[in-house]
């Protein structure tokens, strides 16, 4: 077996796994009862995800432009998404779309604790 | 917040200058291959941008560690995928509701770079997620899944912490790495 054929099967191997994280993503973020527990499934699991992904693509592709794109789009993705489920998940807290029932503790409603 | 010296005019320009040398390596990225032309227009692009689309200064002080930055990226990917495995688990457990809490947790160094930088890392381990920043303050507040027992409050407050500790560790100044031992006596709520 050839260095080509172990890698294209090591990326097809990334390929899958990204996107069943990406799939369990989508589950939770459908599952999960809250604004603020959604949020955790659109940073983690995807992020994680869209990674392994592009580790399959680069894998498989190995052109030098290709990298540098692949390279570009997961910092880009590293660096947005946090950013992106912070302002969700304050503004939702922010106009009280967050079920309070299911906090056990909430020091910023509460910082006298 | 800890006042940070005002930038000179030095600190400031190299500030500018490391923007300007990412922009253009993103724009020669973007094209996919480096030539005069990607170059040139680089610049262009990268001093515009810098011209028209200002941000407030967030000047790096401290120095890079090698050795601390690699276990800075070598937690962090661990993390990811324990991350990444405790949420996917509870996504998929049939009738499971997750508890959830917010705490507040105050860092110890308070640089603009420093909360930031915890902030995005710590949306990304196992169990937290940020929910607001109060940067005069230097309070992280945090969300956490899936707790359950108190003391799992207490266990996300001192993961907080250790990421922090490892973003100052691996690029903080000497400073501000004399900061992390000093354990402030206001630390919010010890649950």
């Amino acid at each position: 077996m050839n260095t080509g054929t172990v890698l294209d099967w090591l990326g097809a191997v990334a390929l899958v796994a990204g996107a069943l994280l990406s799939l369990v993503a989508g589950i939770g973020v459908l599952r999960f009862p809250d604004v603020l527990d959604r949020m955790h499934a659109a940073t983690k699991p995807q992020v994680l995800g869209v990674l392994l992904l592009l580790v399959g693509l680069a894998l498989r592709l190995r052109t030098p432009t290709d990298l540098g794109m692949i390279l570009l789009v997961g910092v880009f993705q590293l660096a947005t998404a946090p950013v992106a489920a912070q302002m969700i998940g304050r503004a939702a807290y922010r106009s009280g779309r967050v079920d309070r029932d299911l906090l056990d503790v909430d020091e910023l409603a509460d910082p006298g604790r | 917040m800890t006042p940070s010296p005002p930038p000179g005019r030095y600190g400031r320009w190299r500030d500018q200058a490391i923007a300007l040398g990412w922009l253009i390596a993103v724009w020669n990225l973007l094209w996919g291959e480096v030539t005069w032309g990607n170059l040139v227009g680089g610049t262009l692009v990268g001093a515009a941008v810098l011209l028209f689309f200002p941000l407030p200064p967030v000047s790096f002080g401290g120095r890079l560690r090698p050795t601390a930055l690699l276990v800075l990226a070598g937690t962090f990917v661990v993390e990811l995928v324990s991350a990444s495995v405790h949420v996917a688990a509870i996504a998929v457990r049939p009738g499971f509701r997750p508890r959830g809490a917010i705490i507040g947790v105050r860092l110890r160094v308070r640089s603009d770079l420093n909360l930031a930088l915890t902030a995005e890392l710590l949306s990304l381990v196992p169990g937290t997620l940020i929910v607001q920043v109060d940067r005069d303050a230097g309070v992280l507040y945090v969300h956490v899944l899936d707790v359950r027992v108190p003391q799992d409050l207490t266990g996300s407050r001192d993961r907080v912490l250790a990421v922090e500790e490892r973003i100052v560790r691996a690029i903080g100044s000497d400073a501000e790495l004399r900061l992390l031992s000093t354990d402030p006596a206001d630390r919010r709520s010890e649950t």
